[in-house]
C-alpha cells in the first residue's frame, strides 16, 4: 500500500519570548489515516497545530503540503491548502445560527443561506452528523457545537482535519459517535490529526501516534505495535505508575450531612430535587452523572452560593463536635463559623481564579481579609512559590497572570491553593478535565493525601474508570435526583451507567444510601 | 397642531437617527465609540466651513450659487471631517490598542473644542454682531421641498414636506438594517463585533472591518450634525447650540436594540419626547427640564425590560468595547 503524505513538517521551531514552544519538530501525516499527537501540558501540541492552521507562523522550518512547500501566514491560507482546525475552545458566534457560523468568512461571491443550508444537510448525511442548521449556537449542547465546528471545516472542503482535544467535553456515548464519524472520514481519504492525552482513545482510534515532550519531537509509533506504558514513557520521559493507591477509609465520622435539599434556578426549573447524602471524614465520595444533572448546583449549595428552597445542610465540627446549619449562609459567613470548606469549581478561570492576576495575588484571594489595612504579601508569595515547586507548575514566574498558563497549570495553582487552606471538607469538580496523565495522577495523589488526613472529599468526575478506582463511595445523580449510592470497590461501570439514565425513566424518590 | 407636533418631532429626531445609525454600525464592529457627540459636532462645523467658503466665493449672492454645489460641498466637507475623526478613533484603538472609552471621550472633547474654535473663528471673520453665522442661502437649498407638497394638505405636510437629509436618514437606516441582516458583509461585520477571535479564525480581516465600519459610522453620524445646522437651525451656527444630541443618539442605540429600523421609530419618539414640553401648557422652567429627561428615562426602561427578557439577540455585541489582539488568547 502506498501512502501519500498530506502534510510534512520539517525542523519547525517556534519561540515566544524566551519560551521555546516547539524545537526542531519533524512530522508527517498521510492521507487516509488518523494520526494522534500526544504530549503533556505545555509540550507544544497546540502551538504546533496553530502553525499549521495559520494562527502562528514558525520561526524556522518548512511545512510541505502534498510534497510542495507551503507558506501559511493566515487562517485564510490554511483554507486554501484545505486545512481545517477544530479548536479546543470553540470559535463560534453564539447569537448566530449553525448555518451562519458555517458560512462565516467564505468569499465566493454569492450569499445564499438557503443553498448553504442544503449543502450543510448533505454533508451531515454523508458522514452521519445530526444537526439542525437553523439552530442558534447558544441553545446548543457542547457536542452539537463541536459538530458545527467540524462541519464548518468540511464545508470549506478541508481534507486535512486537525482536532484539538475533541473529547475533553464529550460523554462516552458522544465520544464513540465522534470516533465513528472520524473513521468514516479517514476511509473517505481524509487526513485526520487529533491532539489528545487520553491514552485509551489514542489506542482505540488512531493509526499512528506522534509524541511531543517539552516542545521536542520524540518519535512516531504505529498504534498497533504499542501500549499504554510505552506511550506514557515516551510522553513523560520516565516510567509512570498508572495505578491509583486506594487505602481503606479510617476513623470515618459524619462531617457533612445534606438533608433533602431542593433548589430552583432562575427560570423556575427544579435543579436539585430532594437530595440527601452524608460526606464522611477520611472518605472520597464520588459524584457521577451526565453533565448538567445538578452537580454544579449541589456543590454550590454546600459552598453557600445557591439558595435552598427546602432542606438543610449540617456541618459537624471535627474539634468541638458541634452540629451547625449552613443553610442561608454566605461563603464569608460559613468561613467565619470556622468551617474549613475548600471548593475547586469546574469553571477555573471564572469562579476559581482571576485570570488577569498573577499567582501570588490569586493566593491572596483566600487571605486578603487578614491583617491590617495593608496587605501582607510575604505569606501568599511563599505559598505561591511552594505550590509552583511542589506541584511542578510550569510558569515563567510567580508574577505571571494565570490566564497565560496552560489549563493543567491553572488547575494545579487552584488545587494547590485550596489544599493549602487545610480544609476539613474539600469539594472538587472535574479536577482533571483537560489535564495530561502526569498532572492527573498528581491531582489524584493530592486528593488521597487529603483523605489520609481525615478530610471529607466530594469528587465530581466524568471518567467512570477513575471514579471507580479513586473513590470509596459513588453517588449517582440524574436530573437533580440521587438515583443511587454504590460502593466503589464492588460497583461496575454498567451499573453506574444504568443509574445515570435512571432518573428519566422513574420519577420516584430513591434511597439515601 | 398635531401635524405640526409630529413634523417637529421628526425634524428633532433626524440628527439622532443619523447619530445612532452611525453608532450602530460602529458598535456592530465591537467599537463602543463614545466620540459620537464630538464627531457629530465636527460633521456640523465641517459642513459649515465648506458652505461658508462657497458662499463667500459666490460673493454672498444667491443668484451666483449653483444648487448642486451648494449642497454637495457642505456634504463632502462634513463627511470628510467626520471620517477623519473616525480614522483617529480606529487608529488609536485598533492600531495602538488604546482604551475605547477613554479614546471616545477624548474625541468628544476634541470635537466640541475644535467645532467651537472654528465657529468662533468664522464669527470673527464675518465681524458679525451676533455670536452666530447665518448660512441661510445654503440652508435654503437644503430645505427645498417637493414641489407638490403644499397642495396635498395634511398628507403633504406630514410625509412630503421634509428636507432631503431627513429622507436620506431613513433610507440609510433601512439600507443599513438590510445589509446587517441579509448580506455577507453584514454577517462578517456582526461576527467581528460578537467574537473577533472567531472572525479572525474564519479568515475575516478584523482590523479592516473595524476601521471601515468605524469610519462609515462616523460619516453617517456626522451628517446628523449637518442636518441639524442646515435644516433644523436654518443654517445658523452658534457655538454649543447642538447640545447633548450626541449622547441622546448613543442612548437611542440601546433603545433601538442595535437595529437601525427600530432607530427610525425611536428617533421620532425621542424627538417627540424632547419637544413635548413646548406643547404642554403651563409648565414652569424647572418642570421643562424634567421633561427633557424623558428620552433617557425611556432608554432605562427599555434596558430593564430587555435585560429581564434576556433574549440573546437583543443584547449588545459580545465584544463591544474590547480591543482585539491576535497573539493574546
Amino acid at each position: 500500500m502506498t501512502k501519500q503524505p498530506a502534510i510534512e513538517l520539517k525542523n519547525i521551531t517556534k519561540t515566544f519570548g524566551k519560551v521555546v514552544a516547539n524545537k526542531n519538530v519533524n512530522l508527517t501525516a498521510y492521507r487516509g489515516e488518523i494520526l494522534s499527537i500526544l504530549g503533556e501540558n505545555g509540550s507544544g501540541k497546540t502551538t504546533l497545530m496553530n502553525m499549521i492552521s495559520g494562527i502562528y507562523f514558525p520561526d524556522e522550518g518548512q511545512i510541505y503540503i502534498d510534497e510542495k512547500e507551503a507558506s501559511i501566514t493566515s487562517p485564510k491560507d490554511a483554507f486554501k491548502y484545505k486545512i481545517g482546525m477544530i479548536h479546543q475552545h470553540f470559535k463560534l458566534v453564539d447569537v448566530f445560527t449553525a448555518a451562519e457560523n458555517i458560512i462565516l468568512g467564505i468569499e465566493d461571491g454569492k450569499y445564499n443561506l438557503k443553498a448553504s443550508t442544503e449543502e450543510i444537510k448533505k454533508i451531515s448525511n454523508q458522514y452521519g452528523f445530526d444537526l439542525n442548521p437553523e439552530k442558534k449556537i447558544y441553545t446548543m449542547s457542547v457536542s452539537e457545537k463541536q459538530t458545527v465546528e467540524i462541519i464548518k471545516v468540511l464545508y470549506r472542503g478541508a481534507d486535512i482535519l486537525i482536532l484539538d482535544e475533541p473529547t475533553a467535553v464529550l460523554t462516552p456515548q458522544e465520544t464513540e459517535k465522534l470516533f465513528s464519524i472520524l473513521r468514516r472520514m479517514r476511509d473517505d481519504g481524509k487526513c485526520i490529526i487529533i491532539i489528545t492525552h487520553k491514552l485509551h482513545e489514542v489506542l482505540s482510534l488512531s493509526d499512528r501516534v506522534a509524541v511531543l515532550r517539552k516542545g521536542e519531537y520524540v518519535g512516531t509509533v504505529n498504534t498497533a505495535e504499542t501500549n499504554e506504558s510505552q506511550l506514557t514513557e515516551m510522553m513523560v520521559g520516565e516510567k509512570v505508575d498508572l495505578n491509583i493507591k486506594r487505602n481503606d477509609p479510617k476513623n470515618t465520622t459524619d462531617r457533612l450531612v445534606v438533608n433533602s435539599i431542593t433548589c430552583v434556578d432562575r427560570m423556575g426549573t427544579t435543579v436539585l430535587d430532594n437530595v440527601s447524602f452524608t460526606a464522611k471524614s477520611g472518605e472520597i465520595l464520588g459524584i457521577a452523572g451526565i453533565a448538567g444533572s445538578g452537580q454544579r448546583e449541589l456543590l454550590e449549595s454546600i459552598a453557600g452560593l445557591q439558595r435552598l428552597e427546602y432542606g438543610d445542610i449540617f456541618y459537624f465540627d471535627p474539634k468541638t463536635g458541634k452540629k451547625e446549619s449552613l443553610r442561608d449562609k454566605t461563603p464569608v459567613q460559613i468561613r467565619h463559623m470556622g468551617v474549613r470548606l475548600s471548593f475547586v469549581p469546574e469553571d477555573r478561570l471564572g469562579m476559581g481564579l482571576v485570570g488577569n492576576m498573577d499567582i501570588v495575588d490569586n493566593m491572596m484571594l483566600r487571605s486578603y481579609t487578614k491583617g491590617n489595612i495593608f496587605l501582607k504579601r510575604k505569606q501568599p508569595k511563599d505559598l505561591a512559590l511552594k505550590i509552583i515547586k511542589d506541584l511542578e507548575v510550569v510558569t515563567p514566574s510567580a508574577s505571571t497572570p494565570v490566564r497565560r498558563l496552560s489549563g493543567g497549570n491553572v488547575q494545579k495553582v487552584l488545587v494547590g491553593r485550596e489544599i493549602a487552606a487545610s480544609p476539613t471538607v474539600l469539594m472538587v469538580a472535574y479536577p482533571v478535565r483537560g489535564l495530561d496523565i502526569n498532572s492527573s495522577y498528581m491531582i489524584y495523589n493530592l486528593l488521597n493525601q487529603q483523605k489520609e488526613q481525615g478530610v471529607a472529599i466530594i469528587f465530581v468526575g466524568e471518567d467512570l474508570d477513575v471514579l471507580l478506582e479513586l473513590c470509596d463511595k459513588i453517588m449517582v445523580i440524574g436530573s437533580g435526583r440521587i438515583t443511587g449510592i454504590v460502593d466503589a470497590r464492588t460497583a461496575t461501570k454498567d451499573e453506574i451507567g444504568l443509574l445515570m439514565t435512571k432518573a428519566k425513566e422513574d420519577g420516584k424518590e430513591n434511597n439515601n444510601g | 397642531m398635531i401635524i405640526q407636533f409630529i413634523c417637529r418631532a421628526i425634524l428633532l429626531g433626524v440628527p439622532l437617527l443619523y447619530g445612532s445609525t452611525g453608532e450602530i454600525i460602529t458598535e456592530k464592529s465591537g467599537h463602543l465609540n463614545l466620540g459620537i457627540p464630538g464627531i457629530m459636532y465636527v460633521g456640523a462645523i465641517s459642513g459649515v466651513v465648506g458652505s461658508f467658503l462657497y458662499e463667500n466665493a459666490c460673493g454672498n449672492d444667491i443668484n451666483n450659487m449653483n444648487a448642486f454645489l451648494a449642497v454637495i460641498i457642505p456634504l463632502v466637507c462634513s463627511i470628510a471631517g467626520s471620517v477623519i475623526m473616525g480614522l483617529i478613533y480606529s487608529f488609536l484603538t485598533v492600531s495602538l490598542h488604546a482604551n475605547q472609552n477613554v479614546t471616545g471621550l477624548a474625541l468628544t472633547t476634541l470635537g466640541i473644542g475644535l467645532g467651537n474654535f472654528l465657529g468662533a473663528s468664522l464669527i470673527n471673520i464675518t465681524k458679525s454682531e451676533l455670536p452666530s453665522i447665518a448660512l441661510t442661502k445654503t440652508s435654503s437649498f437644503f430645505l427645498t421641498k417637493l414641489p407638490f407638497a403644499d397642495n396635498l394638505g395634511w398628507f403633504g405636510e406630514l410625509f412630503l414636506s421634509h428636507d432631503f437629509l431627513t429622507y436620506l436618514s431613513i433610507v440609510i437606516a433601512i439600507v443599513v438594517s438590510i445589509v446587517l441582516k441579509r448580506s455577507r458583509v453584514g454577517l462578517n461585520l456582526r461576527s467581528v463585533g460578537e467574537n473577533p477571535a472567531t472572525a479572525d479564525a474564519a479568515g475575516i480581516n478584523v482590523t479592516r472591518y473595524r476601521y471601515v465600519a468605524t469610519c462609515i459610522g462616523s460619516a453617517i453620524a456626522g451628517l446628523g450634525g449637518l442636518q441639524y445646522v442646515m435644516a433644523y437651525a436654518n443654517g445658523v451656527w452658534s457655538n454649543n447650540a447642538f447640545g447633548d444630541r450626541g449622547w441622546m443618539a448613543i442612548a437611542l442605540v440601546i433603545f433601538a436594540l442595535w437595529n437601525p429600523s427600530f432607530a427610525i421609530i425611536g428617533s421620532f419618539l425621542f424627538g417627540a419626547l424632547c419637544n413635548a414640553n413646548n406643547y404642554i401648557q403651563g409648565l414652569g422652567t424647572e418642570t421643562q427640564e424634567l421633561f427633557k429627561m424623558l428620552p433617557y428615562v425611556v432608554t432605562i426602561v427599555v434596558l430593564i425590560i430587555t435585560s429581564m427578557r434576556k433574549k440573546r439577540e437583543h443584547q449588545p455585541p459580545g465584544s463591544l468595547g474590547i480591543n482585539y489582539f491576535r497573539e493574546e488568547r
